[in-house]
């Protein structure tokens, strides 16, 4: 069992989204994050201002898989979110050491399906 | 012991009621006041008459008879009913309009803050002004030098349902004084702008009671006032017709002093996050600028020509300054921004402010493009050159666009549009130039003083700031124990 954690560029995620179905893999925690990596965002400007934008906006998705899904998920954020410029994001993917579906209390593999 | 503290503090809104009521029976009593109340059961003819005997100025005991005799009422029905609605509008630019204006442009900690500043003001500041304010600004002149008004009018004694002999003569003297009341509320309010989210919230309070003390009503009162020493009636002849001295310079210097004594927030000008709602300072600029035909159109106190053209230049000068704005925006920024041009519309109704009755659409469009090429740069270049911290640019907008439009009243006024006033410069008279420049410093330079003397005073008192800890909080939180968002559900 692997958690993927995935934060990618906010415009991609429907792409993203539509590849990970596209693979048969549903099942995927999204939320709005702040970030920064090796990217300039577009600085805002406020009254002539200039916002120094060192955190930008990023959307993070948090999915657990069965090792077999690793690289079909893998795959289907890259598909997805992959633009080529700097700032498309990063991949971590860990182990899990259990998963517990609190309706039926299951465990393991079956859990996460 | 516990209990004992519970029962006394549930006693203090009785006492409170009680010391209230004492108050105004007292008031009532020893003025004809209450017979306002009672000639409105009057039937028609009788309580015209019997009105405008009780609202004389000088209450004398009058015959019926001879209240019969008494002339008809000059009240203007067409007259009352606009300054009324006029009088709602201005309101409305108080709360929601300038509250939202500001309250998006601060940080989400400190939404609730501006929200509150605002509503307090206007509550305190419609009793002080009922009960001191108006008869200071309004009131017979005290000593003769047209400086302050004395205290007949406290308490709004004599101030009835006839009209004034000089102030609005076709509407209710109360009407005239709840006009002029929404304009003594928003004045103090749009100082906040300046040390927003730093401020100490009773600090606040005390300062602005004050300040509508010591600065507010005298320049009222030098300006507007019957024999006030700026005014057109028998003082210097300034040009103000709706507040470009004693609102925009006023609150635009005192704001320049609040933001040089109250000092930077925690870590202005880089460290500070941007706007959190424009949407918000959208929504409140739209309410102030449709306010603002109260503010301006309702200050012909008549529903007349004269009303229609300062309706008409007060809607130009804000698009013209608008667009003057996002222009300049796109050539030092490339592109024209949200908060730009709401800022540039502000600005131009700022600036058309002591002019709406004076000029013609010519004069209009000149004094918005002032407006938006002179604010401009204050905002964007002088204040990161100079480094302070006037937090929602009070002084950029309403200091320096008043400042133009006191000075280009004096250019543009033309008696084509209002022959009861003065041509300016560009139409031949550059005396008219000349006091409207005197006046503008004369104001700059009290207010300034006055408002940093108080500042001062308050600030040793009690002090203005909060802690550093409780700014990093949020004022929302630290100041009023609740916050604008929940996160969770």
């Amino acid at each position: 069992m692997k958690y993927i954690i995935a934060v990618i560029q906010p415009d991609r995620l429907d792409d993203v989204l539509q590849k990970l179905e596209e693979k048969e893999i549903h099942l995927v925690t999204v939320s709005s994050v702040m970030g920064r990596g090796r990217q300039k965002g577009i600085p805002a400007v406020y009254r002539s201002h200039k916002e120094a934008g060192s955190l930008l906006k990023k959307t993070k998705l948090e999915i657990a898989v069965n090792d077999e899904y690793v690289n079909a998920t893998i795959e289907a954020i890259v598909q997805g979110a992959q633009t080529g410029e700097i700032g498309d994001g990063k991949i971590f993917v860990m182990d899990m050491n259990e998963c517990i579906r609190i309706r039926t209390q299951e465990t393991g593999n079956p859990a996460i399906g | 012991m516990k209990k004992v503290i519970i029962e006394y503090k549930m006693l203090i809104p009785a006492i409170l009621f009680i010391l209230g009521a004492f108050l105004i029976f007292a008031r009532q009593t020893s003025t004809p006041a209450m017979m306002t109340v009672a000639s409105i059961q009057l039937p028609v003819a009788a309580q015209a008459a019997a009105a405008s005997n009780t609202m004389a100025i000088h209450p004398v005991a009058v015959p019926a008879q001879t209240a019969a005799a008494a002339p008809i009422s000059r009240i203007n029905s067409g007259d009352t009913a606009w300054v009324l609605v006029a009088t709602a509008m201005v309101m409305l630019m108080t709360v929601p309009g300038l509250a939202f204006f500001y309250c998006g442009l601060v940080r989400k900690k400190n939404v609730l803050s501006i929200l509150m500043q605002c509503f307090t003001i206007m509550c305190i500041l419609s009793l002080h002004w009922v009960i001191i304010g108006y008869s200071l600004a309004f009131g017979p002149d005290l000593g003769g030098k047209g400086l302050i008004g004395g205290m007949e009018w406290a308490f709004l004694e004599g101030v009835g349902l006839e009209p004034h002999n000089f102030y609005a003569t076709t509407v209710p003297h109360q009407v005239f004084m709840i006009f002029q009341c929404m304009f003594a509320v928003i004045t103090p309010a749009l100082i906040i702008g300046a040390f927003a989210e730093r401020i100490k919230f009773s600090s606040l309070c005390v300062f602005v009671l004050l300040w509508a003390t010591l600065v507010y009503d005298p320049l009222a009162h030098w300006v507007w006032s019957n024999g006030g020493f700026l005014s057109t009636a028998g003082g210097m002849g300034v040009l103000d017709f709706a507040g470009g001295t004693v609102i925009e310079i006023n609150s635009g210097m005192a704001s320049l002093a609040a933001a040089l004594i109250i000092g930077k927030r925690k870590g202005y000008p880089d460290k500070i996050s941007p706007p959190h709602n424009l949407p918000f300072a959208v929504l409140g600029a739209g309410l102030l600028w449709f306010g603002w035909f109260g503010f301006n159109a309702g200050s012909a106190m008549a529903a007349n020509g004269l009303a229609a053209n300062a309706f008409v230049t007060t809607h130009l000068a804000g698009a013209t300054a608008a667009v003057a704005w996002a222009i300049m925006d796109c050539i030092y920024n490339k592109r024209p921004t949200v908060l730009g041009i709401i800022t540039g519309a502000v600005a131009g109704l700022v600036a058309i402010t002591p002019a709406c009755g004076f000029v013609n659409l010519r004069g209009a469009i000149g004094i918005g493009l002032g407006a938006g090429v002179l604010c401009y740069p204050v905002v964007a270049f002088l204040k990161p050159r100079f480094n302070y911290d006037d937090s929602l640019d009070v002084f950029g907008v309403h200091g320096i666009g008043g400042i133009w439009g006191v000075i280009a009243t004096g250019l543009y006024a033309t008696t084509s549009v209002n022959d009861a006033a003065a041509n300016g410069l560009f139409y031949g008279n550059p005396a008219q130039f000349w006091i409207q420049c005197k006046a503008a410093v004369i104001t700059i330079v009290f207010s300034f003083v006055v408002s940093f003397i108080l500042l001062k005073v308050v600030d040793a008192v009690m002090g203005l700031r909060v802690t550093d800890h409780e700014e990093r909080i949020g004022l929302d939180l630290s100041e009023h124990r609740e916050t604008a968002y929940t996160i969770l559900e």
